[in-house]
């Protein structure tokens, strides 16, 4: 059982396969790292037992003969923001401090299906608005590398597991870069799908026309292995794309000799740190030693992303958390009068980041307001993505991009400034606003050790060559492979 | 000075599908409270809406019948406002994009035909039910309701009197049970109607202000409610007050409207597009698939029952309200090929027998096919008209062939003469005082003996046969 929490999930599904030790002793081994390490504030709940039944279920599966999957077995976890009938799905929120769903969404459903073991649920930024897990009504995720630090927002839970080596892999969902920034920030990689990709049923909504749960891993292999089990149509939401899926575990090789990569030279701009840029160009070396070519393009409207979003985003946050109203389940307040229930219940139950979202958003819908807010936001929307289509139409096949603008904050560093908090998914909104995938892997560390992530971005639903230009980058860099724990054993 | 009242109908129709509008729980009626609910009703989170395309079909169906435009491209829209039974908190309904668009309905109003334009037509989800309890000090929530689909069909407003107000109504009503969107039943609110009203001095182009009138749950108070709101505006502008725009209720127990909210008390329902629901792109050849599945119309049968049937005009708008009366009618006419005594037979004895068992058309116990035959066994002198009700009344309480009944029953006409010139003459015998009455001038006793004969033969010797040989007899 030596150091097989640092196996991947190909490795651990090859241990099983030869049973080289049982999904329950892995579970257990899991669940005993998990509970060493509650200070960094990963996960909001663990299933001791479940998690153990499910074990010794895939266990008896792979016993018997039946027909297994690579995921059979093994255990993950999942982010606090996606619906199991077991358990309670918090959100982050002191709102849902208690609730429990009656349904499993469709994206835990598949991996269940699978024969995974889910170990627990991950702390999270209250329904998923933040970028630095600060706004958890739980507390805060410590980031591994550097516990005064943060891990990121908001799936910062899922990325801190990962990093910790608290489980081999998690779902993270992503709205305006909640994969891809706690991923940079940990050392992970992870993958924010094209929009459509993995039905959004049983995923508690923020911004409905944003939002994509993703794999979060320790490198791009695992994300495409638990692409393939959650992608696909789901008819319990029409958002859910028909595209086919490919087998993307069995496409990963691939010579990315010729493959045009482009550059947006709006993303190299003062923000940017330039500890940060050299990576990203070093790492940009590396691709054209792999043969692709690197060239420069442009995505104009860059500039009106982070305002655009932070119109559409509240807009359908203020929206979606109506329904949070204290009558049928989750927080109600003692009150006399149903204008006061309404009011106690939310103002008890939602945190202040919450809180300033359903305010902006109720007010750039208000009457008078809409078209100048609402409408010109989705207008803005519209030439970003156009932006993205024209480069790809004959430029280039993938874009590459610094996920982040700086390495992990301090925590409680901007907690007291939301402008500056939003600016850190400067260069992660656009691609949600364009709908279009965008993997985000570890391509180096500042000079105190923290790690720097880049971002690839790809076509719409071309998760495919995403996957094949950082596996490849994964074949001849070991970014992905340093882990906090490594790094203190080299300070010893 | 003269005015002239302008109304406009808002009509919600409920429509009578398997499921809900976003979700598999079932939309039929239950007494028992939160019984059609799933987590998508209840907006638990997490859920998403998926549409019921049969929703759209509905919309379509009365789009087209009411020769609206067919927008292609739709989208839904929410509506957010805080109630209780509003599970999301928003409403999942059309705004600027509703399926229907510019069209009209043609119905009678009394002798006159007239002709109302339609603004729009959308799909909405309807909201569950508040029950407060007095009692348990406390308010009950079913959400049964919640999420069953709606049509909410705006008129223009061409409407210039209650009376036509109402009349629009029951055409509309008519419509939708004609095409099985709905049972139109207005005291249970599977139809809603809410009116606009204004006046304007007569020859005025411009319309005045306006007030909203709700709660109109009867054909009744929506003709009371609207008569009390133009002689309320009346009042108030020949006094020279300026008409509020508002929202105003109708009480049915006085018969006034009182104001509910102003147009500034009124709710910002901050409505945009749903992100959970794509776009709804409606193909051509749905619309001519739709299209080519109407039935005939309550208007062109109205006319067809009277150019082609020779039905009066009032047999034929009774006849023509329920789509039911009118297939009966076809189809029962179809086997006597008497349409005047098929329209008879249906609205007196048919409505007469189910008026007196309180029971409804759709009860009925025989097919149109069996009265048919009833009515052909009449014109073929088989049964006589007497004898045709006592048919009836077992066909009605149990069904079953006609001829049956009659051979059974042994109600078949006598048409034999010699089986009846035996009668008559024992008819005669038994009665000689009156066979000499009767030759002495008492013309007045020929019914006494057909009576007579009638006793004798049961009452199913054919009565002109019996008129015929009495007289022949008596004079012999």
């Amino acid at each position: 059982m030596a150091e097989l929490w640092q196996s991947d999930l190909w490795e651990l599904s090859e241990g099983l396969e030869k049973r080289e030790f049982s999904s329950k002793e892995l579970t257990q081994m899991f669940l005993e790292r998990i509970a060493h390490q509650e200070h960094l504030g990963c996960y909001l709940s663990v299933f001791e037992e479940k998690a153990i039944e499910q074990a010794e279920k895939a266990d008896a599966r792979r016993a018997a003969g039946d027909e297994v999957t690579k995921l059979t077995g093994v255990p993950l976890a999942i982010k606090d923001i996606i619906t199991l009938n077991y358990g309670t799905t918090t959100c982050g929120s002191r709102f849902l401090e208690d609730y429990r769903s009656p349904f499993t969404a469709t994206a835990a459903q598949r991996l269940l299906k699978a024969g995974t073991v889910i170990l627990g649920k991950t702390n999270l930024d209250e329904f998923g608005m933040g970028s630095s897990n600060e706004n958890s009504a739980f507390g805060p995720v410590k980031n591994p590398w550097d516990t005064s630090r943060v891990a990121g927002g908001s799936s910062g839970g899922s990325a801190a597991a990962v990093a910790a080596r608290l489980c081999p892999a998690a779902l993270g969902t992503d709205t305006g870069g909640s994969i891809r920034q706690p991923s940079a920030f940990c050392n992970v990689t992870g993958l924010k799908p094209s929009y459509g990709r993995v039905s959004r049923y049983g995923l508690v909504a923020f911004a409905s026309s944003l939002d994509q749960i993703g794999p979060m891993g320790k490198n791009a292999r695992d994300c495409a292995l638990i692409s393939e089990c959650i992608f696909g149509r789901d008819i319990r939401d029409s958002t859910s794309a028909p595209n086919e899926v490919p087998l993307f575990s069995s496409l990963l090789e691939r010579d990315i000799k010729g493959l045009r990569i482009g550059v947006p030279k709006e993303y190299f701009r003062e923000e940017l740190s330039s500890e940060i840029a050299s990576a990203i160009h070093k790492g940009l070396g590396e691709l054209e030693k792999l043969g692709a070519e690197i060239k420069e393009v442009s995505l104009p409207h860059t500039d009106f992303a982070t305002a655009a979003y932070y119109v559409i985003v509240p807009a359908e946050a203020s929206s979606n958390l109506s329904r949070f109203d204290g009558i049928r389940y989750g927080k109600r307040a003692d009150a006399q009068d149903l204008i006061s229930l309404y009011a106690k219940s939310r103002s008890e139950g939602f945190g202040p980041e919450v809180k300033r979202r359903i305010l902006i958003g109720t007010f750039v819908l208000s009457a008078g307001y809409y078209d100048a807010y609402y409408v010109k936001a989705q207008r803005a929307r519209a030439l970003i993505a156009r932006d993205f289509e024209e480069a790809f139409s004959e430029k280039v096949d993938v874009i590459a991009a610094p996920t982040t603008p700086t390495t992990p904050f301090l925590l409680g560093e901007k907690t007291h400034d939301p402008i500056s908090m939003y600016l850190n998914d400067i260069f992660t909104v656009p691609v949600n606003l364009a709908g279009l995938p965008s993997l985000s892997l570890p391509c180096g560390q500042n000079s105190s050790g923290l790690p720097i992530g880049f971002q690839l971005i790809g076509r719409a639903f071309d998760e495919l060559t995403l996957f094949q230009v950082a596996d490849a980058f994964q074949k001849t860099t070991d970014w992905h492979l340093r882990t906090p724990e490594t790094k203190t054993h080299s300070k010893d | 000075m003269d005015y002239e009242s302008v109304i406009g109908l808002e009509v919600h129709v409920q429509l009578s599908t398997e499921s809900k509008i976003f979700s598999g729980a079932s939309s039929h009626v239950t007494d028992k409270p939160n019984e059609h609910v799933d987590p998508v009703t209840f907006g638990l989170p997490g859920t998403l809406p998926v549409l019921n395309e049969k929703v759209v079909e509905f919309a379509l169906r009365l789009g087209l019948a009411l020769n609206c435009d067919i927008r292609r491209f739709n989208r839904f829209a929410r509506k957010h406002y805080f109630y209780p039974d509003l599970p999301k908190g928003y409403q999942i309904s059309q705004y600027e994009e509703p399926i229907c668009g510019h069209g009209r309905l043609q119905f009678r109003d009394g002798e006159v035909t007239r002709t109302v334009g339609i603004t729009r037509i959308h799909m909405e989800e309807d909201a569950g039910k508040s029950v407060h309890s007095a009692e348990r000090q406390c308010s009950l929530l079913d959400l049964n309701r919640a999420g069953v689909p709606l049509l909410e069909v705006v008129s223009e407003p061409d409407i210039r009197s209650a009376r036509e107000a109402a009349a629009y109504l029951r055409a509309l009503r008519q419509l939708v049970r004609y095409l099985e969107l709905s049972d139109g039943n207005m005291e249970e609110g599977s139809l809603r109607c809410d009116a606009n009203v204004s006046l304007r001095p007569k020859g005025e182009m411009k319309f005045g202000t306006r007030t909203e009138i709700k709660n109109l749950n009867s054909f009744r108070f929506v003709e009371r409610a609207i008569e009390y709101e133009v002689a309320r505006q009346v009042a108030i502008l020949k006094s020279g007050e300026p008409i509020v725009q508002e929202t105003r209720l109708f009480d049915s127990e006085s018969g006034t409207t009182r104001s509910m909210r102003s147009k500034e008390e009124s709710a910002d329902y901050r409505y945009f597009p749903d992100p959970d629901l794509p776009p709804l792109q409606i193909e051509e050849s749905w619309i001519n698939a739709v299209r080519a599945k109407l039935p005939t119309l309550p208007q062109e049968i109205f006319q067809s029952l009277i150019d082609d049937y020779g039905l009066s005009e009032y047999d034929a708008a009774v006849i023509s309200a329920e789509h039911e009366y009118v297939r009966f009618f076809l189809e029962a006419q179809e086997v006597c090929k008497n349409p005047k005594a098929t329209c008879n037979w249906i609205t007196s004895e048919i409505f007469g027998a189910l008026k007196q068992h309180g029971e409804q058309f759709s009860e009925l116990r025989f097919s149109p096919l069996q009265l048919g035959q009833l009515i052909a066994l009449i014109d073929q002198d088989v049964i006589s008209g007497k004898i045709a009700k006592t048919v009836f009344e077992e066909l009605y309480a149990s069904g079953g062939s006609p001829n049956e009944i009659i051979e059974r029953r042994g109600l078949k006409q006598i048409t034999d003469d010699s089986a009846i010139r035996e009668m008559v003459k024992e008819a005669l015998r038994s009665n000689p005082e009156q066979v000499a009455q009767f030759r002495e001038g008492n013309a007045k006793l020929l019914g006494f003996f057909v009576g007579q004969v009638m006793k004798l033969s049961k009452g199913s010797a054919n009565p002109k046969l019996v008129n015929d040989i009495l007289l022949e007899e008596l004079k012999s």
